[in-house]
């Protein structure tokens, strides 16, 4: 990924582990006590200066939230969190909110140059002025904004998007200068009680992304949000909201990590998408939380709900994951698909390894005439991990020429892991067509031996053949990230053969 | 007809709905169930009494019965079929040279084949003890607990290592003159090498309000083979409820078929074992279903040892307001190298008011395997129709045809010449009929 | 060198080599022919580090190196290369990507410098163009939809890239029309001098009219039964391997 664009090299350096991102920032940090209450969440409002409406909002979501139960149909196990337990709110200290990259913690600034984001060349090459910007060596520029624990700290190329008319900001920063924007859209695509943890989301969320495209605008960089837990005890309550408006058009990358610890960490985002006629959104995420050590001890809940409308005629949601890192993934990134011609993406490579585990899909609800959905998930379980693919294909009876192709392949390193497959396909259009296939293989044993007669090692030959495997996922993402996401593969798998 | 038999009809009135009124039903009856001097059969019955009172019926909230709604079943009274009838009964043309037959869950000799290898169970309990509720669980499958507590007879067949068994039709009638619950309970081993083709057939007579929910149980031992072709044409108002269970040791094979034609409600659940290396399964299937019918094909395979093979092809038609489902879970365990398993389930809509819900599965502890599953869903090719239409064949002709070459590939898997015929007659010219 | 004594190995508890003794000079190519069943392939297999093949007795030394004792990647840098009679599919793993991975991989083996991106695509460019193979075989999957002889080619396109001291052809020629036969063994006669030996395995003579070899070894029932000239070939087209069993 951009923001972590040679992290491996850069972080290999920093620590002989086997997860190269597991180092803690000594950061004198600003906690609220620990627990969850309706105090708690006044606090989190009130330390952010929020209108009494997102109070309100919160509040009904922290409600909701006491009532609700924690879902227990996915195929993982881990024993019951103590909600109380924990920090909901955890930031770096500050009078106010850094006004320029020049402002920031310059020990945060050394933690962003370890995982390898160029925050602060990239706001040089920018300019803080915002002005004669030129991308370096070549590349890309790619616009970050960075969330460390549970506060937003840098946005960069923010005037340089601002002339385009687009909005690229920290989610406090866009209640407090566009709430309008926030107040239509907030929770209009994952309500504030749509499942337990949106719900918990909702009441706790401190900061986050927000982008806003206006009408007919092409977004000339890539977005990035780059994420890290570090502080301990702390759950991490993320909230990304994204519009394109009509013709809008917007990629969008997300990034991970968090330090090692012994204790699990709660990671409970919501993103939410919404694309107007002919908008575009595309998301891709390389997800590398600490999935904990090969005993399974620690390692981050990665509990997250991911959804977009498609709203207008001929929009598209595109989304892209790498899931290699957490102790447990819970997600299915969603498209609700509700403009006529709209379209759904969900390309998608898991991997469980030790005892991770994973039960990850999509769900597409097919709504608008002739729409269509691709899914394309790829399982890689080594170890003891246990990997799902979990998903529902949904179409309505208006949904004339609905179209969904899905093909789920599994692949096994190891007789101790398992792979899952649980599709469900609800049909009640007759002009639909839907496509299901599903495989589970092994990487075959004549394939490791011709690779390894050409010269390489048994790890390179898994990493080369898994790479092939994940091929129709990886294309997917913007080039950078694919690079990463290809090393981030191989060292997730490390220790699984042989 | 004529029912001129040994007529009872006191204490046939309704139960309560729902689970409590089937209780009813069970301490009322209690002391006149067959066997019931045996002392493992009551203990069993009792049992399976405490687990079904423990689960009452499944409701949609249980993951498994999330796509079936037992309503028509839970909210409507049900009575004793304490009447037998007697003499000539409407019965469908033999599917097979030898018959036996069962009327309203009850054994009846006079219609039956005295040649088939088949003994009825209320009258050979004490030969059932090692088989009856050997496969059948109860503690999680509340209908099969109803059954085990309930049941009054069935077929007991149990052939010796190597016996054939020949071709053998299990015609179960319902007569739905009257809103009966029968229970009917059928016990099949075959020893080592030994075969069988049973052709099960539950048939109802009329249109009436009743509840049919069969239990199977198969044994098949090593080399053994069993082809189970299961055609349900239940009566319209019929509820059609059953479970098989197969345990199929090293070299043996269940072959089995099932047709949901008939029913206003139909659930089969196929629990399959293959519980010895090169043991197979063929699970395939095919629902018909029309205007106000709901079929739901949901079947559970285990590997649980290595080189196991397991073939399931299942295609459901759907016209006017219907639902079809189908759920079909396979499991691999660690032990089970060199599995290959595959499964396919296609539906064809042709109405816009029916609905498919499909949810395969495929759950893989072992590491050396191959495993694929499919599933489409579709409406007939326009294009083909009109090309048939083209060539001089009438439009219900061509859809007809259409139909039944999508059905084919599932019944081309049944290799016994006779239950294919079956199948064949029970699917041609279906189309016509429910367009 | 490569010489093996006295080598037997089994596969499933069934003895298959049954004591092979053969001196491979360098700079020499040698063939061995037999009928189906002989061991031809166990031999391939066993050289070049195949696991599944149990090793019972003998040994097998490549420039002094104990093969038997290394894993089949340090063969191969090592400088032994199989070329398989079955090639492999690597779906999702670009042909290219793979060349290029192997390729660093011996010459590190080797001590030599890893070739960049463009270097790498001028080299399998060059070596592509003297094989007539199509440019777009690099942007393709590992041997995923090629036909057998592109298959074949893509074998002999390896070998020139990575350049082995030892390349061991297993049945290279089975599927090959007349055209790519040739091409193949171009291949091989291109690669021929003092640092370069070769074991040809093979069905028929056909080949053999097209790589020259120094040294013909008959296998059958997994013993080496028969050595001599080229004209050994000759005289088992002739008279099949029946003749020599009765020799």
């Amino acid at each position: 990924m951009p923001a972590v664009t040679e992290t491996i090299d850069a972080v290999q350096s920093v620590t002989h582990s086997t997860y190269k991102y597991g180092f803690e920032t000594e950061i004198d940090m600003d906690f609220a006590p620990k627990g969850l209450n309706e105090d708690i969440v006044r606090f989190i409002s009130a330390k952010k200066g929020e209108p009494a409406w997102l109070l309100e909002w919160r509040l009904k979501a922290f409600a909701l939230w006491k009532t609700m139960a924690e879902p227990r149909w996915a195929a993982v196990k881990f024993p019951p969190i103590d909600y109380q337990d924990a920090y909901y709110y955890a930031a770096p200290k500050k009078k106010d909110g850094p006004k320029s990259l020049d402002e920031v913690d310059p020990e945060l600034l050394r933690t962003y140059e370890k995982l390898g984001i160029p925050l602060k060349e990239q706001a040089i090459l920018a300019g803080v002025e915002g002005a004669g910007e030129s991308p370096a060596e070549g590349r890309m520029p790619v616009a970050v904004d960075a969330v460390f624990d549970s506060v937003s700290v840098a946005t960069t190329f923010k005037d340089r998007l601002e002339k385009e008319g687009i909005i690229f900001c920290s989610i406090s920063e866009a209640v407090r200068n566009h709430p309008e924007l926030v107040r239509q859209y907030l929770g209009s695509v994952v309500p504030q009680g749509d499942n337990f943890y949106a719900a918990l989301n909702s009441a706790v969320f401190t900061d986050g992304s927000f982008v806003y495209i206006p009408k007919g605008v092409r977004c000339p960089m890539e977005l990035s949000t780059y994420f890290r837990i570090n502080a301990k005890s702390t759950g991490q309550f993320e909230r990304t909201l994204i519009i394109a408006d009509t013709g809008a058009h917007v990629s969008y990358l997300e990034g991970c990590t968090a330090p090692m610890r012994d204790e699990n960490q709660l990671h409970a985002a919501v993103v939410e998408l919404v694309a107007l006629d002919d908008a575009t959104i595309k998301y891709s995420t390389v997800q590398n939380w600490y999935p904990g050590d090969e005993n399974g001890k620690g390692g981050i809940y990665n509990f997250v709900t991911k959804r977009g409308a498609c709203r207008g005629a001929r929009s598209k949601i595109s989304w892209t994951q790498v899931e290699t890192g957490s102790a447990i993934t819970w997600k299915y990134p969603s498209c609700i698909l509700q403009g006529d011609d709209s379209v759904g993406e969900f390309y998608s490579v898991a991997i469980t390894n030790n005892w991770q585990q994973a039960d990850t899909g999509t769900k597409m609800f097919h709504i608008g005439r002739n729409t269509r959905s691709t899914i394309i998930s790829k399982g890689i379980s080594a170890g003891q991990g246990q990997n799902t693919y979990r998903g529902l294909v949904k179409i309505s009876p208006k949904a004339s020429n609905a179209r969904n192709f899905t093909q789920c392949d599994s692949l096994l390193i190891g007789d101790k892991c398992g792979a899952h497959t649980v599709p469900y396909i609800e049909n009640r259009c007759m002009t639909a067509k839907v496509e299901h296939e599903a495989t589970t293989s092994r990487i075959a044993e004549d394939q490791l031996f011709y690779c390894r007669q050409r010269g390489l090692s048994e790890e390179d030959a898994v990493g080369l053949i898994v790479n092939g495997f994940c091929r129709e996922v990886l294309k997917e993402l913007p080039m950078e990230f694919a690079v990463e996401a290809q090393k981030l593969l191989q060292i997730s798998l490390e220790g699984s053969v042989g | 007809m004529s029912a001129t038999g040994d007529i009872v009809t006191a204490g046939n009135a309704l139960t309560e709905p729902g689970a409590a009124g089937f209780l009813q039903r069970y301490e009322g009856l209690r002391a006149r169930f067959p066997g019931q001097r045996l002392p493992w059969l009551a203990a069993r019955r009792e049992a399976a009494a405490e687990a079904f009172r423990a689960q009452g019926f499944p409701t949609r909230r249980v993951e498994a019965w999330k796509y079936t709604d037992l309503a028509p079943l839970t909210q409507a009274g049900f009575g004793e079929a304490l009447t037998s009838v007697d003499g000539a009964l409407p019965l469908p043309r033999a599917a097979a040279p030898r018959r036996v037959v069962f009327v309203d869950g009850r054994f009846r000799a006079d219609l039956s084949d005295p040649e088939a290898p088949v003994r009825n169970l209320a009258d050979h309990l004490g030969a059932a003890e090692g088989l009856l509720g050997s496969l059948a669980r109860t503690e999680d499958l509340p209908l099969v607990a109803l059954n085990t507590a309930m049941f009054e007879d069935g077929a007991l067949i149990d052939l010796a290592a190597g016996e054939d068994g020949g071709v053998v039709e299990l015609l179960h009638v319902t007569l739905a003159d009257r809103p009966v619950a029968v229970h009917p309970r059928h016990l099949v081993r075959l020893g080592a090498g030994a075969k069988l083709v049973l052709i099960e057939r539950n048939w109802g007579h009329g249109e009436g309000r009743y509840l049919n929910s069969p239990v199977l149980e198969f044994e098949v031992a090593a080399e053994a083979h069993v082809t189970h072709a299961r055609l349900q044409q239940e009566g319209k108002g019929g509820i059609h409820l059953s479970t098989v269970f197969a345990r199929v040791a090293e070299g043996g094979t269940y072959d089995s078929f099932l047709l949901h034609a008939g029913a206003k409600l139909a659930r089969s659940e196929a629990h399959v074992t293959l519980a010895g290396p090169k043991a197979a399964a063929h699970l395939n299937g095919a629902q018909l279903l029309g205007d106000g019918q709901h079929g739901d094909c949901t079947t559970f395979l285990e590997h649980s040892a290595p080189d196991c093979p397991s073939r399931q092809t299942v295609k459901t038609v759907l016209a006017g307001k219907s639902r079809g489902v189908f759920q079909g879970k396979i499991l691999v365990d660690q032990i089970a190298q060199r599995t290959d398993g595959y499964q396919m389930n296609q539906a064809l809509l042709l109405s816009d008011q029916a609905e498919i819900d499909s949810k395969p599965q495929l759950e893989i502890y072992a590491d050396d395997v191959k495993c694929s599953h499919g599933a489409t869903v579709g409406e007939l090719d326009e294009n083909q129709v009109f090309y048939m239409r083209s060539r001089g064949i009438p439009e219900a002709t061509a859809r007809s045809l259409l139909i039944e070459a999508f059905l084919q590939e599932a019944v081309e898997g049944v290799t016994d010449e006779t239950a294919r015929a079956a199948l064949a007659e029970a699917v041609a010219g279906w189309w016509e009929k429910v367009a | 060198m490569l010489k093996i004594e006295g080598l037997t190995a089994e596969v499933e508890g069934k003895e298959i080599l049954k004591g092979i003794d053969l001196e491979v000079p360098t700079g020499e190519i040698h063939a061995i022919m037999g009928p189906n069943g002989s061991g031809k392939s166990t031999l391939s297999y066993v050289l070049s580090g195949r696991e599944g093949y149990e090793i019972t007795g003998g040994s097998a030394t490549f420039n002094g190196q104990d093969l038997l004792a290394m894993e089949p990647e340090e063969r191969a840098a090592a400088g032994l290369f199989l070329a398989f009679q079955y090639p492999v599919e690597l779906p999702g793993v670009g042909n290219a990507n793979f060349l290029r991975t192997a390729l660093n991989a011996i010459r590190r083996g080797k001590g030599e410098p890893e070739l960049d991106a463009m270097q790498f695509l001028k080299l399998a460019r060059e070596r592509m163009k003297a094989l007539s193979m199509p440019e777009d075989m690099l942007k393709r999957g590992v041997n995923v939809g090629f036909s057998g002889g592109e298959k074949k080619r893509n074998e002999v396109l390896q070998m020139a890239l990575l350049n082995p001291s030892l390349a061991i052809l297993d049945e290279t020629d089975s599927g090959l029309d007349i055209d790519a036969l040739k091409i193949v063994a171009e291949g091989v006669n291109a690669m021929r001098g003092p640092n370069f030996s070769s074991l040809v395995i093979t069905h028929y003579q056909r080949l053999l009219d097209y790589i020259v070899p120094d040294r013909v070894h008959v296998l059958m029932n997994g013993r080496i039964v028969q050595s001599g000239g080229p004209e050994l070939a000759k005289q088992l087209e002739a008279g099949g391997y029946n003749s020599v069993q009765a020799a």
